[in-house]
């Protein structure tokens, strides 16, 4: 393992690293999440921070922030040991964490956000004057335009995150640490935070980066480290390693990142909507006529960026959702409306929702329960008065074996598996019957990439076995991985469909982005 | 195997006790402290107390006795909540029970015990039943909250099983439907024909009825519909994750409008029994205070019907014992009500009870990964 010291760094020789973790263990109950962990980050250089889920990655920033204590170790901040008893300590410390989901109040304004919990208070008022002149001068000196009295709700997704970024830097933070940042941003608003990040390690500021996807670090790190299972398994160069080498280090061992597939051969119309029109719970219009066919033996993606309908489109194909206006054709058979186990028997289709913990499994339940939650009424499971327990117990070995989840017994909670394993449970439980159309919505979201591998590979053996696919997936780098179509979703519309080999990224990109929609505002 | 998944089942069972049984013995010692602030002797009176219950021949009848109505509230309470509903109407389903079974046992004279009696006990589960649907009905269709409506319907349950057995008034008020013609001023119905009353299994001076039977039958009928059959596996869906269970396919709003129904079936045979079994008659008093009992029963016994039967037998105990105890040592019956609200309030504060007798929190399998999960999340 060698230490790389990379040129943008602007460490004077022989000070103390600007953040040094030493010797960090932290146990939970049957759990080793962080064991002995080193790892220093120099003043004006970015660290990412790579690992797979449940690799330790939030614990060890939740230390660094002062939301857990170590078990054992130390963290040091120029050279000093410092105590964190909580996020407050951190703070004063110019340690500032942008956590993955915004910790915004979204009817307040930008100023009021910023200062929340640090109110600036002139003669017993709320200043917000100076405030404001204060984030217009930070704005303007790490180029992130905001308005200061723009309410949250109202920015997009990528200017929130400007916001959260803002509040460490006026809260004078030296250190940021930057969870998951790229999840929610499309490829355009992730180039920016780049952009962003490289400004902000140039003016000499310390930057952690944690994610789980490669490419990213390749671009924008400085230096790279890898946890793996609580340990820290290597350090390294971007300039000098592979995407593919970066994944077997976190995986811990050979992984494949394409996904392999022969070219479509698609054959009958299976799911045909026309002219969906759908409301969301609040009463937003959600669906603005969607009108997509989806044929046997093709995977059709629907790229976008969260929250331009696509939800709404899933549940209203598995019936989860009425349909306003508008027919959904399922092999020909009129289902629009109609309930979701009607759906599932007569469409013969399976659902890999988005929200596993929302809709997929019960918690509560065994692995074994939470493998018969879409089937518990058929035979051998039930004879119609009671359960075969011994039946379902059974399915659920086989499962478990087939689809490699890995839980102690198919009798513990399916909340006591980790977030891959769930999700492969949710998996084996949707693949695991006979199916004609095949509705998966964010099947690899956040998991690992062993995990991802395997459910990508089982999506694609669905394919050739003559199913129809609907994938949709806020993850470019899945929809182009996958699809042998790609429809582009924006403002409740699909805005374009494209054959996958005439679609590059960037084209993509920018239709996620609004691009080339005709007599549509433009984007906020 | 099958020997390891019951060790397991065993402890488990153990730990799930646990609680419940340092919540009885917190609220015991707190009755006491109260004992010996008001310059009473707790010893003396938990004595008392515990001869009352099970001292002899008649204490274990009349502990038995009142063990009957607290299982059947008891499991009325613990089935709406493996559906995630909180029936707080187990007493004006107890009241209607009470009224619908009587109006069948004072009527169809001749009629066979064996046609009869069965008829009066479907007529009480009938009208607990029609009780219990009505916030059902009104949460899935109207989104009112059932412990809203619930407690209203206590009110016109209780108003309106008075009115059937009203005595008129002296201005020449119309009595109620059921009221006893050779009553005079006392509103209360005629006394429930033999054919219809539920026989002795030891008669007076024990006075214990064959309704112990039912309530032992409905505890395992209510254990089996929840645990093992197709039906209990929606209704605890629907309880442990709404949306899961319409993603699964399961009708959600049937199934909450079943089981406010069966919630309310289980309090209204609650009050055939009492009335068929034990009274022979329904009058305004014999009321629903035994529902509001069934919620602390049903917590108690962490809303399982096995543990539901226990804590039925503890209150049971407390009620049947409290009269024996103010009159061996002269503290007031009151007392067991304090106690069995503390009962209560330990219970629904769990973190209270791990903090009086230290204990830490599960560290094994949900607890613990509810920790991990938090560390790995998404």
């Amino acid at each position: 393992m060698t230490r790389y010291q990379p040129a943008a760094a602007q460490q004077p020789a022989g000070a103390p690293p600007k953040l040094e973790v030493l010797n960090i263990t932290k146990l939970f109950p049957g759990v080793v999440a962080n064991k002995n962990i080193d790892l220093a980050l120099n003043k004006g250089e970015i660290l990412a921070l790579l690992g797979e889920n449940g690799a330790g990655k939030s614990t060890l920033m939740n230390i660094i922030y002062g939301l857990y204590q170590p078990t054992e170790g130390q963290v040091q901040v120029d050279g000093r040991p410092v105590e964190l008893h909580s996020p407050r300590d951190a703070i004063d410390l110019g340690i500032g964490m942008v956590h993955q989901h915004f910790q915004l109040v979204p009817v307040m304004s930008v100023v009021d956000n910023i200062m929340l919990g640090s109110e600036s208070v002139d003669r017993g008022l709320l200043d917000r004057e100076s405030v404001s002149a204060q984030i217009r001068e930070l704005a303007e000196r790490y180029n992130m335009p905001v308005d200061p009295n723009a309410v949250i709700e109202d920015l997009p997704v990528g200017v929130q995150q400007r916001v959260e970024i803002l509040k460490a830097l006026y809260r004078q933070a030296d250190i940021l640490i930057l969870d998951e940042p790229t999840s929610v941003l499309t490829p355009q608003e992730i180039e920016g935070l780049f952009e962003v990040m490289e400004l902000l390690r140039n003016q000499g500021k310390s930057i952690i980066f944690i994610t789980h996807k490669l490419k990213e670090v390749l671009r924008v790190a400085d230096r790279i480290a890898v946890l793996r299972r609580g340990e820290m398994v290597g350090e390294a160069d971007p300039a000098a390693v592979s995407q593919q080498d970066l994944a077997s280090l976190m995986v811990g061992r050979k992984v494949t990142l394409e996904v392999e597939k022969e070219p479509a051969n698609a054959g009958e119309v299976l799911l045909q909507l026309r002219d969906i029109e759908a409301f969301t719970d609040l009463g937003e219009h959600a669906l603005r006529g969607v009108s997509l066919d989806v044929r046997a033996g093709e995977i059709v993606g629907v790229a976008g960026v969260q929250g331009n309908g696509q939800t709404e489109l899933v549940e209203v194909i598995t019936g989860l959702r009425q349909a306003a206006a508008g027919s959904v054709l399922i092999s020909g058979q009129d289902m629009t409306n109609a309930s979701p186990r009607r759906i599932t028997e007569e469409g013969a289709i399976c659902h890999v929702p988005e929200d596993r913990h929302m809709y997929g499994m019960v918690d509560a339940y065994s692995v074994a329960d939470n493998l018969v939650l879409s089937s518990y009424y058929k035979r051998p499971f039930s004879s119609g008065l009671t359960m075969n327990e011994q039946a379902i117990a059974q399915h659920a070995e086989e499962l478990v074996a087939r689809f490699d989840v890995r839980t102690p017994s198919v009798r513990n909670s399916g909340a006591s598996l980790s977030g891959g394993n769930q999700q492969k449970m949710v998996v084996a439980r949707e693949f695991g019957r006979p199916i004609r159309l095949l509705v998966a919505a964010q099947p690899t979201r956040g998991i690992d990439v062993g995990s991802i591998e395997f459910i990508h590979s089982q999506i694609v053996a669905k394919r050739d076995e003559g199913v129809a696919v609907l994938l949709v997936s806020y993850e470019l780098d899945e929809i182009m991985a996958l699809s042998d179509r790609i429809a582009v979703m924006f403002h409740g519309r699909i805005s374009a469909v494209l054959p996958r080999r005439d679609a590059t990224r960037e084209q993509v990109g920018l239709l996620m982005a609004g691009a080339g929609v005709a007599n549509e505002p433009a984007s906020q | 195997m099958a020997t390891a998944s019951t060790t397991t089942g065993f402890i488990r069972l153990l730990r799930a006790l646990l609680i419940p049984f340092l919540a009885l013995l917190a609220a015991l010692l707190a009755g006491a402290a109260v004992m010996l602030l008001s310059g009473d002797d707790p010893l003396a009176a938990y004595s008392g107390l515990f001869q009352g219950a099970f001292g002899d021949g008649k204490s274990w009848a009349r502990t038995i006795r009142k063990t009957v109505p607290f299982v059947l509230t008891g499991l009325s309470v613990a089935l709406a909540f493996k559906v995630g509903l909180f029936n707080i109407g187990a007493s004006g389903q107890f009241v209607i029970g009470s009224v619908f079974a009587v109006a069948v046992g004072i009527n169809f004279d001749g009629l066979p015990a064996f046609i009869h009696l069965p008829l009066a006990l479907l007529a009480g589960i009938a009208g607990g039943l029609l009780w219990g649907a009505i916030p059902g009905v009104l949460k899935v269709y109207t989104g009112a909250h059932e412990v809203i409506v619930t407690i209203m319907l206590n009110y016109v349950a209780s108003l309106l099983g008075g009115w059937t057995v009203y005595a008129g008034g002296t201005q020449g008020q119309t009595p109620g439907p059921l009221w006893d013609r050779t009553a005079g001023a006392i509103s209360e119905t005629p006394d429930v024909l033999s054919s219809a009353q539920l026989p002795w299994l030891f008669g007076p001076p024990y006075r214990v009825h064959y309704g112990i039977f039912l309530a032992l039958a409905a505890a395992v009928l209510i254990w089996w519909l929840i645990f093992k059959t197709p039906l209990g596996f929606e209704m605890r869906t629907v309880g442990h994750n709404m949306r899961a269970a319409h993603y699964a396919g399961i009708r959600v709003n049937y199934t909450i409008v079943l089981a406010m129904a069966l919630a309310g079936g289980l309090a209204g045979l609650a009050g055939a029994i009492e009335t068929l079994g034990l009274n022979h008659k329904f009058a305004p008093e014999f009321g629903g205070a035994v529902g509001f009992d069934g919620i602390t029963v049903a917590l108690l016994g962490q809303t399982h019907p096995i543990g539901v039967l226990l804590a039925a037998f503890m209150f049971g105990a407390l009620d049947g014992g409290a009269a024996a105890m103010q009159f061996e040592s002269g503290v007031p019956a009151d007392i067991i009500q304090i106690i069995q609200a503390l009962v209560l309030a330990f219970v629904a504060a769990p973190l209270i009870i791990r903090m009086i007798f230290r204990l830490r929190r599960q560290t094994h399998g949900d607890a613990g990964s509810a920790v991990s999960t938090s560390w790995s999340g998404p």
